[in-house]
């Protein structure tokens, strides 16, 4: 039996079938509905929702920056819980220096707490 | 091609066809319709969709949830004025080519509502039937009936030419107007452009 010259072609042929056998009838129905089907759009049928009641409005839900931002607020003051609660576990057996340590953390943190109400971030407009 | 020549060419295994039919052919028996039941019909649609009756055997495999990938509306039932809106507007909803089956009294005349104040008299005055089912209510087999009704238009429906299917025409409309609740009455109570009321001669 003769060995094919390069095996690779079979490949590149049996590739060029997989994707015409999906390609062509593809192909002909889009050609099928370019030249045989008119496009006939209408305010129904361009609308949002399909039902038998009117649309109304978009599907696009517009929330507002300050949802993010409380949420945002709320997700950092939670984090801060699982740090407060070792250190006040362990507070008896702490040293000066952890204890600084922490009382910058804690600083920092009102630091951006009132930074954060200074620019009106928790007013809700 | 002529009929004769045609089944000359069949005794020899020679079979000819043209891509009209093909096309028709496709489209016949693949017709999807719209999950749609108004009232006591909807349960013989039901009934017809199920073992027993088996609409499946006729391409009608899935009934849509979507007006959108649905080419068939059964209006099934009682059309009341409060829901014809929303059936015309389903109605609009679809993709061309569509077609309407109007099944039983109610939704071809208004059956044994028809005295009433609150019933169309009618899908056909908002919406082109192309089969209408008499009877209160139909059986499943007067729906398979009226479903292979609409098959042999499907396949009689020519591409080209004066007499081409309306969803070919560019200038045939798509949507209907959707009548809105008026005072007393839908408005506007028919559309005159599908919909005259027979002339009685006396």
């Amino acid at each position: 039996m003769p060995t094919p010259q390069n095996s690779y072609l079979v490949l590149v042929v049996l590739m060029v079938a997989a994707v015409g056998f999906a390609a062509v009838p593809l192909t002909l129905a889009w050609l099928w509905a370019k030249f045989f089907s008119p496009k006939k759009p209408g305010h129904d049928k361009n609308a949002t929702y399909e039902c038998g009641l009117e649309s109304k409005g978009d599907a696009w839900i517009q929330f507002r920056a300050e949802y993010y931002l409380y949420g945002i607020i709320f997700l950092v003051f939670d984090v801060e819980t699982i740090f407060l609660l070792p250190f006040a576990v362990s507070f008896g057996g702490l040293s000066a220096g952890a204890f600084i340590a922490m009382m910058v953390f804690l600083l920092l943190l009102v630091e951006g707490l009132v930074w954060a109400w200074q620019k009106g971030v928790l007013t809700w407009k | 091609m002529d009929q004769g020549l045609r089944s000359e060419l069949q005794k020899q295994g020679v079979f000819t066809t043209t891509l009209e039919e093909v096309y028709n052919w496709g489209r016949a028996n693949s017709v999807w319709p719209l999950t749609f039941g108004l009232a006591c019909c909807a349960i013989e649609m039901i009934a017809a969709s199920m073992s027993r009756f088996d609409l499946a055997r006729f391409g009608a495999e899935v009934f849509r949830p979507s007006p959108r990938q649905a080419d068939l509306m059964i209006v099934a039932g009682t059309v009341t004025k409060k829901m014809a809106p929303l059936v015309v507007r389903l109605y609009n909803q679809m993709p061309e080519p569509k077609y309407v089956i109007a099944m039983g009294a109610c939704a071809i005349s208004g059956g044994p509502f028809k005295q009433g104040y609150n019933v169309l008299k009618g899908i056909d005055r908002y919406v082109p039937v192309d089969v209408v089912i008499p009877g209160c209510p139909p059986r499943p087999e007067a729906l398979i009936h009226a479903f292979m009704t609409l098959q042999e238009k499907i396949e009689q429906q020519k591409l080209t030419g004066p007499h081409r299917a309306r969803h070919l025409d560019p200038d045939a409309p798509s949507e209907f107007p959707v009548p809105v609740y008026g005072e007393h009455d839908l408005v506007p109570p028919k559309n005159p452009q599908i919909w005259q009321p027979p002339v009685v001669q006396r």
